[in-house]
Order: C-alpha cells, then structure tokens, then sequence
C-alpha cells in the first residue's frame, strides 16, 4: 500500500468513512469451483433499480473503491447497467470475473467504461487442472483469451491465484504464465468455510510443510528472511491495533442487499432493502461492536508473540465460533512462517496432552501440523 | 481572454473526503488529492460552465482571493490535471464525458 492510499485509510478511519465496498451483485456462476464458499441459486437478487440506489447510497456515504463480484458477474443480463451507473458515480470499479463471457464486446466496454481493475481467476497453467477446480471443460482456455482481450485494450488486468492442495505445484506455472501475457498475479492460499458454515471446503487448504515451503519462495514473499522473521516485541500500539480495515473501512453487501462488515465475515449487521446503508453503517450494533475489537480484547491472541505480525482475520475467526478468538488458519500462517507455535496452538497442545494450562511441558513443533489439522478439519 | 471549458475525464475515479477530493485515474492506477480550492473547481467540472465563470462564481464566492490571481492560480491547475491525464480542456462547451454515454 503506498503512503497516499496508507494516508486516506488512515483519514477515512477517522471519519468513519466506508472508503471501500464490495458488492457482489450475484452468487450465480456458470463454474463450480471446488473451493466455492457460495450457493450459487438466486434467493431473490436485487433488481437493477435497487442496485442503482445502493449505488448511491454508497457515494453519498463516501465509497470510492467500489469491487463488484459474485457468483459470476457477467450472469447478471445487466451488468452492464450496474456498471455505467457505478462509473457515473464516479466510483474506482475493480471487478472479479472468470472472464469465460468476456468477447470482444465486453472486452470494449470494459475498456469504455473506465475500470481500474479486472482480476481473473487463473488456478493453473495446465487445463486439466484448472478445468478440474472450475468443473467448466474449456474453463482455462476462455479466461486466458478474455485476458487478452482487456490487455489488448489497455485493461489493467490482476489473475488471481488461490492455492490449493489441487493446484499448489502449479504456482509457478501461473506466474510464467502471467509474465506471458504481461500482468500482475496474486497468489493466495486462503480457503474459506462455506458461508452457511460448512467447514468442509478447509481440507482443500494447503497446510504444514507445503505452506511452509510457500512462504520460503523468495519469488512470491520477496525477502524471505523479513517474511519469516520470528516476532517482535508486541507494544501497546500493537494491542491498540485496528484488527483489519472490516467494518471499519471497508464492507461487504450481498446480492440480497444484506451488509457485512466483510466478504469473509458473515455477521448480518443489516439489510438496504429494509434500511438506509449509512443507518446500517453507522449505527448497527453488529457493526459497531466489530469496530469496538482491539487486539488487547482478544483472549487468547493478545498474549500471543504474534499479536502484532499475525494476519488474524475476525472473519475467520467469527466462523470458528468467537469473532474475538483465533482465527486457527492465520495461526497455522503464522506457524508456518516463523516455526512459533501461537498461543492458540499452544493452548490447544496442553489440551490435548491433558495437561493444564500452567504446564511446562509443551508438544514438540512438528507436532503442532498434525494437532491443527484434527482441530480445524 | 481565451474561453476555456473543463470536464473530468473518462477514465478517472473520484471521491470527497473530509473536504478532500481523492481522484483515482483508471490508465495509471495512479492517485492525487486535490485541497478545498482545487475540489471546488474539479466538482465544478462539468464541461459545461467557463473556468472564467468557475473562478467568479464559485472559487471568489467562497474564498478570500484576489479574482485574477484565483484564474491565474485556476488556469495552471487545469493545465496541470490536463497533463496528468484528468481533465480535458477545451476552448468549446464540452458535453460531460461520462463513461456511461460512450458507445458500447
């Protein structure tokens, strides 16, 4: 993040302004990704002129950075329409698409309508495997061609990569790839629970030895040595951190019009068919008691040595049961950076050794994978 | 003096905040902020209304400022937006390139 954009966070916190939203205007999808955290049925989608009305809302109440998701948004016959309007209201549009339906006509008026950021989901360089994950045979071929397309036309195009145990010898791949065809590439490892809470999809994660083994490749960390540097001393200012920009910058609407504090964080904090956004922003108690979460509020994870390096997200760790606990899969991160166990682990190791929590005895650390794995799964 | 008429470009992005315009240009990724004088012009940027009267109107109504210092000080900040690909200036009313009235 540049010192600008660190700036104008630090300025929309302050005023509480949402500087960014995410709408995902559709959870349908012509792919049915393996990882999928979504129910890809229409429940009763917004229709455009609601759309268009939040849309508002969320200018008058401040939003410039404007992601616009699903489900596939090109599903939605008028995608296009949402995307004029937004751009009307002068929003930063950045879109995540598979780019199966980008043609030539799609690909202009992405062009046309000005959008700061089209990012594709790209799971593989091998068609076999990324048409595995997508379950849409010719998947991989048709996303590589809407990539040319956009690029073609001066799009500034983003793949996204997330990693998985079906994919996770495939990143390089994707990264020669990407150089290929001359955009940028994101790789995450990040697999979330279904939104209904089904915990099944986290076996698709990569764990233990293979995250490890990710987080020492210098050619997606950079600098392995900061990357994997053991934890500082944790301060107060570290304890008096913001946790994450949820609910605080930033929120996430469904096609429902229900809003979140994330895209990762299902707590209903309200719904614009039945509100105004910024009364929901503003004033909704599940928003604010979001807001009210410091790291020194946290049980387990204020006396972590990870407090202040961790990438904890209350999302996470709200769908493991306590939106103040641990998040076990950011523990497991930070694990596999740094070979410290957090106290999570810890607590959980002395639990199951049946020792009490004063023990000095403590598991040895490649016991602690195995130990998560049983935990989360 | 030359007439002179500005519109937001196309490809740009942009917000108030706190008194503060943020503008986002989607060609670069690149981003500025503007202070309270130069968002009110950038709001009165409609490609419709001359700088000149932009200056009068608005800038010396809502500012302790010298008129022609306003349009000299006006005049180097569009061309400076101009440049980074912002605004578009012309000696001719403009119709607001809105992205959502080009051609699809």
């Amino acid at each position: 993040m540049t010192a600008l954009m660190q700036e104008l966070e630090s300025k929309a916190l302050g005023l509480g302004v949402p500087l960014n939203a995410h709408l995902d205007v559709t959870y349908r999808c012509n792919e049915r990704c393996t990882h999928c955290y979504l129910d890809h049925d229409d429940h009763g989608e917004m229709a455009l002129a609601e759309i268009k009305n939040l849309l508002d809302q969320l200018a008058d109440a401040g939003v410039l950075f404007l992601t616009l998701s699903g489900g596939e948004i090109l599903m939605r016959m008028d995608f296009f329409d949402i995307l004029k309007h937004a751009r009307q209201r002068q929003f930063c549009v950045r879109l995540k698409t598979n780019g199966f339906m980008i043609r030539e006509k799609e690909a202009d008026a992405l062009r046309n309508l000005g959008v700061q950021e089209v990012r594709i989901s790209i799971y593989s360089h091998r068609a076999e495997i990324h048409d595995g994950i997508t379950k849409l045979p010719g998947s991989l071929k048709r996303s590589l061609a809407a990539i040319r397309l956009l690029k073609s036309r001066g799009v500034n195009v983003m793949i996204g990569n997330v990693l998985m145990v079906q994919n996770v010898s495939d990143y390089a791949g994707v990264k020669a790839l990407a150089k290929d065809l001359g955009v940028e590439v994101t790789i995450d490892p990040t697999i979330t629970p279904r939104m209904d809470g089904d915990r099944s999809l986290l076996q698709l994660g990569i764990r233990d030895a293979q995250l490890a083994d990710v987080f020492r490749d210098s050619e997606l960390v950079g600098n392995v040595d900061e990357f994997c540097a053991l934890p500082g001393a944790v301060d107060d200012s570290a304890l008096d951190m913001v946790p994450c920009s949820a609910g605080h910058t930033y929120c996430y609407i469904s096609p429902y019009g229900d809003v979140y504090p994330c895209v990762q964080f299902p707590l209903p904090c309200g719904n614009v068919r039945k509100d105004t956004f910024l009364n929901i922003w503003r004033n909704s108690t599940q928003m604010n008691e979001v807001r009210s979460i410091r790291a020194r509020d946290l049980p387990t994870c204020s006396s972590c040595a990870h407090v202040g390096s961790c990438t904890r997200c209350p999302g996470l760790a709200y769908m493991e049961g306590n939106m103040r606990g641990p998040s076990s899969l950011d523990c497991e991160k930070s694990f596999a950076r740094t070979r410290i166990p957090s106290a999570n682990m810890i607590s959980k190791a002395q639990l199951s050794c049946g020792q009490d929590r004063t023990g000095n005895t403590l598991l040895p650390a490649q016991s602690f994978s195995s130990l998560i794995q049983i935990t989360i799964h | 003096m030359k007439a002179c008429y500005i519109a937001k470009h196309p490809m740009v992005a942009s917000r108030e905040l706190g008194g503060e315009m943020i503008i986002m240009s989607a060609v670069n990724s690149t981003l500025f902020t503007l202070n309270d004088v130069a968002s009110l012009i950038w709001k009165s940027a409609d490609g419709m209304t001359p700088l000149s009267e932009i200056v009068e109107c608005r800038v010396c109504a809502e500012f302790d400022v010298d008129p022609s210092i306003a349009f000299a000080d006006a005049e180097a900040l569009v061309r400076e937006l101009v440049e980074h690909g912002l605004l578009i200036a012309a000696d001719h009313p403009l119709q607001e390139l809105s992205p959502a009235e080009r051609n699809l």
